[in-house]
């Protein structure tokens, strides 16, 4: 059977994620799939555009892995535009001049920005914001200008508001209607929304109609206003709505609607039953969906239909919430209450700037729309019980009014969800789907992400997921069991906690009243890191040793023959020649097998117990300090070589490293943590794949937070742009702070920031707008330790009883026997069949 | 059985914790806990290698145990039986203290 051909216009978000689900549909092997692509690049994602401002590159926005068409036989047309159909001989054609024939033709063109027709709105610095290119002539526009009006104060309009603000232009927001985001809003939320965004320092002008743009006298445009007043302005940034792009379907003669967009039925199908429509080029029942789910919602009807399944695309919810400038807003269903018999609940909180309203039947037992401002804690929620045409409670003004005595919380349980509850709709994943994935073994937030890709969108769903997943654990008896261990009924952040409160400083104290039996070695170690943390308890005091992994005990990680590495630290990876010299000669007389490690320092290998004091006494009267590779705790700062040297270096990566080592080197936390500095975005030191990551920008740092290589490599994500030294060590200190004080042992900064209600931008509150009131406290607790940080191996060698550990048997004064085989001019542990061969050797039997 | 060989002081352990013993050509890992002294083989069976001394010590539902410090299998403390692999099991050797000196039969 010849395979049938699908040819798809248009390689947009929705183009793509169709040709996605057609490839993970079972029936693949039957398509022989061919797209056109207008745009000079792949699809990105354009719900997250701004952050291309904010530091994110357009391959970082791609939604197409590398190598994905190309591995799943996908022909993609790059920077060719679809210009004629013939819909009788069913063959597309391009303005390249490709023809291709087609079994089944998908319209996936999206949409345009629209630009009212005013007078002069084709001067210069008169732009839209829709894709890449677009935001390149932003910046380059920003870049000589000062200021910057966006036409339009709807959900994109203030979106981009937002990042000319971040460009550093004086922002301002015209709105024709009386009030902003006027779709989704109502006057109450609007007026809330208005002040908020005000005191951020961006314009808002409500009630103005542009009647002309001219020439300016101190900015390049000045806009005039129907009421005679006029603003000058750098850019006109229009954002006054969307059109869906429909010219090439009008001109084959597929049928439009009365106001444009391409009609299309249930089945997502045209007014021809070969051709398909999806995404915002499409018109569905009079609508034109603007948001990226319910395009997915149909691309997935298509896929299905194309496999001979029966589905249908029957309209989307257009319920949103989004952070604008900082601000939580947040739409659900009809909050206008069109139903004039509707009523409405108002929750209206002056000082802390909330607003929230529901509007409900007129028998008071449904909910039909809600806006929430300020605070949309209450979003997934309130979407559920809409969506589930949930019974609302006797008084439904419980559903928004503040539960400060904790009484009536809950009203409705995850248990009230119906399993087909659409939780996440970013990636349409259901309340079914999150109790599948727990049978399935996962048990965190970050497992269900990975599986369920839940959460991994907008962010909007996390709290909510949350919920669900921990009562599912709850019901099957996994009773979210996050006890330490066997001794201990608490969490590591509690037990952290608990220490803290009652300046408990050993082991046995804190066994005794809060724990049982003898301890193993779970606790232990998470109790040594903990006083670490807390005391900077130092590892080798008696009552401390048995709370240490080896590792930590002897001050270097034992190898697989029970010899022990030595890794001193070089901060930044900078070293002198002097420093290099010693490190050979101490090699040498040590016989000690040296490496170039991958944390840009060198590790010396096979140091016998009995030898570290020796060692190490050697390496600090050169002036080398511990580096600490066996501890959870700061392990390397990589750089590259920055502005000193490179011709891109924009600021002084090294210096920037060694400043931040010297800063936090010692520092215990609940797992390792490594960091970055990089010069310019070419990011040699690769740091967006550490904990803490630094780029230098044309405006001071980029920080980026929570990467890690490892098992589970994950991008670093963007934290905070074109920051001062002085912010950077004051973020990271808050940051690194919190995680010690909240982590769970031997989870990364990854996974605790995805573990964290709100993620990211959580984070982000907490760490800068210090929404926890708690930012000073952990800069002084930072400060506390740095101000107590004292070499591990210096304190070793400095006192008898420490050095004596070391010795290989207390009763007698040899070392322990420990045989090596030579290779490449160096040793290596000898392995079982060497030995009983009789070929390895001592290493004081080596020349 | 060979008789009891003093070692060292009860000084020279380090309570909640091992140290390692050369005695009578056998290196022996000695645990202090509880004021009890315990004596198991220093040889990890698992990581092939003289370390069980390093190991981290406590209890395990209700049993003295030690982790080997390579792979973190527990060994009874007592009896020297593996509790994460059947079949397995370091040797012990009989140790005891007197008027603070350690005494252990190789
Ligand atoms: C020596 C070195 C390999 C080398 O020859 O290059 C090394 C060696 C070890 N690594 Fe590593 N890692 C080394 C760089 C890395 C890197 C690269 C880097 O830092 O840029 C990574 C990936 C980056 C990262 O961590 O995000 C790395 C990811 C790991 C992991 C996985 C961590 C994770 O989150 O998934 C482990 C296991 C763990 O920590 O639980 C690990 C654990 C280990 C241990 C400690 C395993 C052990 O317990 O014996 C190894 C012994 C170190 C020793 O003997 O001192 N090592 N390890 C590198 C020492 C760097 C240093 O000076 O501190
Ligand atoms: C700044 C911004 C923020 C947004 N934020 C959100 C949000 O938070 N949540 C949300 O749900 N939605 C958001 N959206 C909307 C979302 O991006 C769109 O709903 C989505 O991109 C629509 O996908 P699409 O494939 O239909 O259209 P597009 O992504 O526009 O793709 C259409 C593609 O087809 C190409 N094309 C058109 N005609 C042809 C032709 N003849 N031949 C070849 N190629 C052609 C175009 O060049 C384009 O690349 C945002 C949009 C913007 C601009
Ligand atoms: S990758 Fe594995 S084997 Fe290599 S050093 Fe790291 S932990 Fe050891
Ligand atoms: S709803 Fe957007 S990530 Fe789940």
């Amino acid at each position: 059977m010849s395979k049938q051909k699908i040819v798809i216009i248009g390689n947009g978000m929705v183009g793509h994620n169709f040709i996605e689900k057609l490839v993970a549909s079972e029936g693949y092997a039957n398509f022989e799939v061919h797209t056109f692509c207008e745009e000079p690049r792949v699809a990105y994602d354009r719900v997250y555009l701004s952050s291309y401002f904010s530091g994110k590159t357009a391959e970082d926005l791609s939604l197409v892995k590398p190598g994905f068409y190309e591995a799943n036989g996908v022909k993609i047309y790059m920077n060719d535009k679809a210009i004629d159909i013939d819909l009788e001989a069913k063959i597309v054609k391009s303005e390249a001049g490709v023809e291709i024939a087609y079994d089944k033709l998908i319209m996936a063109t999206g949409s345009y920005p629209f630009v009212p027709p005013i007078t002069g709105n084709e001067r210069e610095g008169c732009l839209v914001y829709r894709t890449i290119e677009d935001l390149d002539m932003i910046q380059a526009a920003a870049d000589k200008g000062k200021v910057g009006v966006v036409v339009g104060g709807g959900l994109l309009g203030l979106e981009a508001a937002k990042a000319l603000k971040d460009l550093g232009l004086e922002t301002h927001v015209v709105e024709f209607a009386s009030r902003l985001m006027p779709v989704q809003l109502d006057d109450g939320g609007s007026a809330l929304l208005k002040r908020k965004i005000e005191n951020l320092g961006v314009s808002v002008h409500c009630s103005k109609a542009t009647t002309e743009i001219v020439a300016g006298d101190d900015c390049v445009n000045k806009m005039m206003f129907a009421d005679g007043e006029s603003l000058e302005t750098d850019i006109v940034l229009f954002s006054a709505g969307i059109r869906p792009r429909d010219d090439l379907a009008k001109q084959v003669g597929l049928k439009l609607g009365p106001r444009g967009g391409i009609q299309i039925n249930n089945q997502c199908l045209t007014s021809d039953a070969d051709v398909f429509a999806i995404g915002e080029c499409a018109l569905h029942d009079g609508m034109i969906y603007g948001l990226v789910a319910p395009g997915y919602a149909m691309a997935q009807a298509v896929v299905d239909q194309l496999n001979s399944k029966t589905a249908a695309f029957e309209g989307a919810d257009q319920s949103t919430k989004l952070k604008l400038m900082g601000v939580d807003v947040a739409s659900i269903g009809d909050p206008h209450g069109t139903d004039e018999n509707a009523l409405s609940y108002v929750y209206e909180n002056g000082p802390e700037e909330i607003y929230k309203k529901i509007v409900v039947t007129p028998d008071g037992k449904k909910l039909l729309g809600a806006v929430l401002v300020g605070d949309a804690e209450d979003f997934g929620n309130l979407l559920q019980i809409m969506l589930n045409d949930m019974d609302l409670p006797e008084h439904p003004d419980a559903l928004i009014l503040p539960n400060r005595d904790g009484g009536g919380a809950d009203l409705f349980g995850p248990d009230a969800l119906p399993d087909t509850a659409q939780l996440c709709s970013c990636y349409d994943v259901s309340k079914g789907d999150i109790v599948d994935a727990v049978e399935g073994g996962c048990c965190t937030m970050a497992d269900i992400k990975a599986t369920t890709e839940a959460g991994t969108g907008c962010g909007g769903c996390v709290q909510l997921v949350t919920n669900v997943l921990n009562n599912e654990l709850e019901k099957r008896g996994v009773e979210v069991n996050t006890d330490l261990c066997e001794h201990f009924g608490y969490t590591r952040q509690e037990l952290f906690h608990i220490c803290k409160v009652e300046e408990i400083k050993d082991f046995d104290t804190l066994l005794s009243k809060h724990g049982k039996g003898h301890g193993c070695e779970i606790c232990k170690q998470a109790v040594g890191s903990i006083f670490a943390s807390l005391w900077n308890a130092y590892a080798l005091e008696e009552d401390k040793i048995p709370l240490q992994d080896t590792n930590d005990n002897y001050l270097g990680n034992m190898q697989k023959d029970g010899t022990y590495s030595v890794i001193p630290r070089v901060p930044g990876g900078e070293i002198t020649p002097e420093k290099l010299i010693v490190l050979g000669e101490i090699a040498q007389k040590y016989k000690l097998y040296t490496k170039i490690n991958g944390g840009q320092r060198i590790v010396l290998f096979g140091a016998q117990m009995n030898d570290l004091p020796a060692i190490w006494k050697r390496l600090i009267d050169a002036g080398f300090e511990s580096g600490q590779a066996y501890a959870k705790a700061l392990r390397t700062v990589k750089s590259c070589v920055g502005s000193t040297w490179c011709r891109f270096g924009l600021d002084d990566s090294v210096t920037m490293a060694i400043e931040l080592e010297n800063r936090y080197k010692g520092l215990r936390s609940p797992h390792k943590i490594k960091m970055g500095v990089s010069g310019c975005t070419r990011e040699c030191a690769e740091a967006q794949a550490k904990d803490i990551g630094l780029i230098s920008t044309e405006n001071g740092w980029n920080l980026f937070v929570c990467g890690n290589g490892g098992m589970k490599p994950r991008h670093a994500d963007l934290f905070a742009s074109d920051l001062t030294t002085e912010e950077v060590f004051r973020y990271v200190d808050r940051l690194l702070m919190f995680y010690i004080k909240t982590a769970n042992r031997l989870e990364r900064t990854a996974t605790w920031m995805d573990n964290l209600e709100g993620g990211l931008s959580y984070l982000q509150d907490v760490v800068i707008n210090d929404s926890l009131g708690l930012a000073s406290e952990l800069e002084m607790q930072m400060q506390a330790l740095h101000d107590t940080y004292q070499c591990d191996w210096k304190a070793a060698i400095e006192n008898p009883e420490f050095t004596k550990r070391f010795r290989s048997f207390v009763n007698v004064d040899e070392p322990a026997e420990q045989l090596f085989v030579e290779e490449r001019g160096q040793i290596r542990p000898a392995t079982e069949s060497e030995k009983l061969a009789g070929i390895a050797v001592q290493v004081k039997e080596l020349v | 059985m060979n008789d009891f060989v003093k070692v060292c002081s009860t000084n020279d352990l380090v309570k909640n914790a091992g140290v390692a013993a050369l005695v009578d050509g056998v290196q022996v890992a000695l645990f202090y806990i509880d004021e009890e002294v315990f004596a198991l083989d220093n040889f990890d069976p698992v990581g092939k290698a003289y370390v069980m001394s390093r190991g981290m010590i406590g209890d395990l539902k209700g049993e003295l145990m030690v982790a080997a410090p390579l792979q973190k299998q527990h060994y009874n403390l007592k009896t020297g039986v593996c509790m994460d692999i059947e079949g397995l099991s370091i040797p012990t050797y009989p140790a005891k203290i007197e008027n603070d000196q350690v005494f252990v039969s190789c």
